[in-house]
């Protein structure tokens, strides 16, 4: 049965070849494997993978315009958009058509909503529209374009065409030009006017800030991880004990905690008056605004930062350091140039651990963050809840993801992630 | 005289305790000195305080009493960086994120010396230990020996007249270990260097020491030369370390002209050295080296004690035969003889007459 051209197959003693037969022979092991782990997969899959992969594709999907007004979409193809002229009647049939169908299903709103992201005034015009097209009869009572220009003016104007016809692919860019504070227009893609930024400044705002909390954190975890890594094991247990307990925690009491501590009538600012050291009129602003986004999230991320430089550390042998004093070297030398270099394993762990933390992070900057120090992922939480736009929100997760994947690719690239270690 | 060991001594313990605790002591009334060029090294079972010694003088721990001195100076309250005492540590401790020649180069750097000096002290360091050619390697490319080498060099580069060596074979296998032996001990001399040596095994002391300082709880059992340290222990517990051993319990019955009758607790009366017993009626343990005992009744002195034998097993084992005996109630006393052409091999079950010269069976402290 073996071919010829497989000679130099190793075969099993019945003749199979040996590769099938071990197959053969794992592939029941591989089976309970896979049932042991069934649940969790499962689970993964339906709560995690598919929302993420349904939010992806939420940023780039826009077939509501398409759906609700099919004939408009068909019949706006030939009417060239820059000409700067009104579409021709057969445009606004198909729409007085569309619109009526829509008012008769009640989805109207829904378009006028999506539409209007893209330039205000629209889901006005529609709903006004919609409630008088209800009684037309669209093959008598044309001609549609005064008729609709009638109702609303804004029939009369090129630009709520164009953007109509701007908007109604299946498939946009829109969301993710609006993302980084640009919009889709006829022309093509352009900025947004100034008064309308604010996506990129809060990008930058996240990516700077996540990166002043990680240093932070480096600053004031790496002499806790170093003792928690030297002390004798009673008192390091209970060093150990004090960086878990803030898990114990809600992390909504602890961020509600740096209100009261840092509120301008707070704790810190009490004390500070009371020590003379500013006055009463000069109470520190330490919350809603930049720092007390910092002071608090350094604070509640420190332990991500802690314990992966701890078990790097632990695995460094106190030996080296003894060597490096016999050969020579002064305290502070045979740290930097000893311990600290074979530390830096568990410094970048932990920086990415906390920073990948940071730059997502939304209670708190929500809590403590007033305007000037809210994150991005607060942006989005605003558009998934309160102003309703999913598109824009996936846009700006995908961003997001995006860049963390990019910035975890980098770090591997540089330092190698099989020098990353969180454990043992 | 005070004086004058002062002078002779490189490095000297002066009364020096150590306790972690406070409640138990780790080195209880030390005192040694050890001349300039000597090669010395701390025997002893884990825990016997042998570390703790070596680590005091290279300044990690600090004596809770006492004095250590280096060239007569106190060396208490010097910091290990300013002491210039070369280490060797258990697992080499090279530094893994630096090549070879960085960490050769690393005790010349902080001692700020130019990078041409730098460079010419580690080639020849590395040139010593002949492991030129891996400068480049990293630390984890190196077998256990070449980093045992590299270890090595890195301790002498700086020149220093003081070298500690915290086991540094522990990790080598047999064949290596030995040759390491050799080249460290040759090394040792041809630069002229004091070496203490720290290891808990007895042939390494043995082999590769000027003089052995057997440790046991906290104390020196015996400070001597490797061939005193055999063949005259002081007590059982330097004469059980140190090398096989047969032992006899007994009381004294008799004590003079330097022989002690010793009547064994099976009734027995032999003749030993008294070592250190001093009264009649006292317990003893009577200490004899398997190679010491003498199955040919013909060569003892006359009006020798011998003791009756039963064989209980025979050992082939080449170069020599080993014989356990039954001896006045001991199942473990083992004879070894030479395979020589006329050395008769003892069957299992056969009583036969054994006996030692007098000097060569030493009456001990029980």
């Amino acid at each position: 049965m073996v071919s010829n051209s497989s000679t130099n197959v190793l075969l099993s003693a019945d003749g199979t070849p040996l590769k099938k037969s071990l197959n053969r022979s794992l592939r029941q092991q591989k089976m309970r494997a896979l049932l042991l782990i069934a649940p969790l997969l499962i689970f993964i899959l339906v709560a995690f993978i598919m929302p993420i992969v349904s939010m992806l594709s939420r940023s780039v999907e826009n077939d509501l315009v398409g759906q609700t007004l099919p004939l408009t979409v068909q019949s706006i193809q030939s009417w060239d958009a820059l000409s700067g002229e009104l579409p021709d009647e057969p445009v606004y049939r198909a729409f007085a058509q569309d619109i009526q169908n829509a008012a008769k299903a009640k989805v109207h709103t829904k378009v006028g909503l999506r539409l209007n992201y893209e330039k205000s005034g629209i889901a006005s015009l529609f709903k006004k529209t919609a409630r008088k097209a209800k009684k037309w009869d669209i093959e008598n009572d044309g001609p549609f374009k005064e008729k609709l220009t009638k109702v609303h003016k804004g029939w009369g104007e090129v630009e709520v065409w164009q953007t109509i016809k701007t908007h109604s692919p299946t498939y946009t860019s829109g969301y993710f030009l609006n993302a980084v504070d640009m919009r889709k227009t006829v022309q093509g893609a352009e900025w947004q006017p100034e008064d309308k930024t604010i996506l990129i400044k809060l990008f930058q705002r996240t990516l700077v800030m996540s990166l002043i909390i990680t240093f932070s954190c480096i600053i004031l975890g790496y002499p806790v991880a170093w003792l928690l890594a030297n002390l004798p094991m009673r008192q390091a247990n209970l060093l150990m004990i004090l960086v878990l307990l803030p898990f114990w925690t809600s992390l909504l009491v602890r961020t509600s905690a740096w209100k009261v501590m840092l509120q301008q009538q707070g704790v810190i600012n009490d004390v500070l008056v009371q020590l003379s050291l500013i006055s009463n009129e000069g109470r520190l602003i330490m919350i809603n605004n930049e720092i007390g986004t910092i002071v608090a999230m350094t604070h509640i991320l420190l332990p991500f930062m802690i314990l992966p430089m701890y078990s790097v550390m632990q695995t460094i042998p106190p030996s080296y350091l003894r060597a490096a004093k016999s050969l020579g070297a002064t305290n502070w030398t045979a740290f930097w140039r000893v311990y600290f270099p074979q530390s830096v394993p568990g410094i970048g762990a932990g920086s990415i651990l906390v920073f990948i933390l940071a730059i997502g992070y939304y209670i708190t900057p929500e809590i403590v963050g007033g305007t000037k120090g809210v994150f991005i992922s607060n942006r989005i939480a605003y558009h998934i809840l309160k102003s309703l736009n999913w598109g824009l929100a996936a846009a700006l997760g995908t961003i997001l993801l995006v860049a963390v994947l990019i910035l975890y690719w980098t770090y591997d690239k540089i330092v190698g992630i099989d020098n990353v270690k969180l454990g043992g | 005289m005070v004086e004058k060991n002062n002078s002779s001594a490189f490095v000297k313990f002066d009364r020096v305790q150590k306790s972690y605790d406070g409640e138990t002591l780790v080195v209880k009334d030390l005192n040694l000195e050890v001349p300039k060029g000597e090669f010395l090294t701390m025997l002893g079972p884990s825990g016997s305080g042998k570390t703790t010694c070596l680590m005091m003088l290279a300044g990690f721990e600090t004596a809770t009493h006492g004095d250590i001195m280096l060239n007569g100076i106190s060396i208490n309250n010097i910091p290990p960086h300013k002491r210039g005492i070369g280490m060797v540590f258990q697992n080499y401790a090279l530094f893994p994120h630096m090549s070879v020649a960085e960490n050769l180069s690393f005790p010349l750097e902080v001692r700020k010396l130019d990078k041409v000096t730098r460079e010419e002290k580690v080639n020849r360091a590395l040139d010593m230990v002949e492991m030129g050619e891996f400068k480049g390697r990293r630390p984890a490319q190196l077998s256990g020996g070449q980093q045992q080498r590299i270890a090595l060099a890195r301790a002498l580069v700086f020149e220093p007249e003081l070298v500690l060596m915290d086991e540094p074979l522990g990790a080598l296998d047999k064949q290596l270990r030995e040759k390491m032996q050799f080249e460290i001990t040759e090394l040792a001399h041809r630069l002229g260097i004091t070496v203490v040596y720290v290891t808990h095994d007895q042939t390494e002391a043995l082999t590769m020491s000027d003089r052995v300082a057997v440790f046991n709880d906290g104390r020196i059992q015996q400070l001597a030369t490797p061939d005193q340290l055999y063949e005259e222990p002081e007590n059982s517990f330097v004469a059980q370390f140190i090398g096989e051993n047969n032992t006899l319990n007994g009381t004294i019955s008799d004590l003079k002209n330097d022989v002690a009758t010793v009547k064994l607790d099976s009734g027995d009366i032999i003749d030993c050295k008294p070592v250190n017993v001093s009264t009649i009626g006292e317990r003893t343990q009577v200490s004899i080296r398997p190679e010491r005992v003498e199955l040919n009744k013909k060569r003892l002195p006359p009006g020798s004690h011998t003791l009756t034998a039963e064989v209980l097993e025979f050992i082939y084992m080449g170069d020599v035969f080993r014989t356990r005996l039954r001896v006045a109630g001991n199942e473990d006393f083992i004879v070894k003889t030479r395979n020589s052409s006329d050395q008769v091999r003892l069957n299992p079950g056969e009583k036969i007459e054994i006996g030692w010269s007098t000097s060569c069976c030493r009456a001990l402290d029980a």
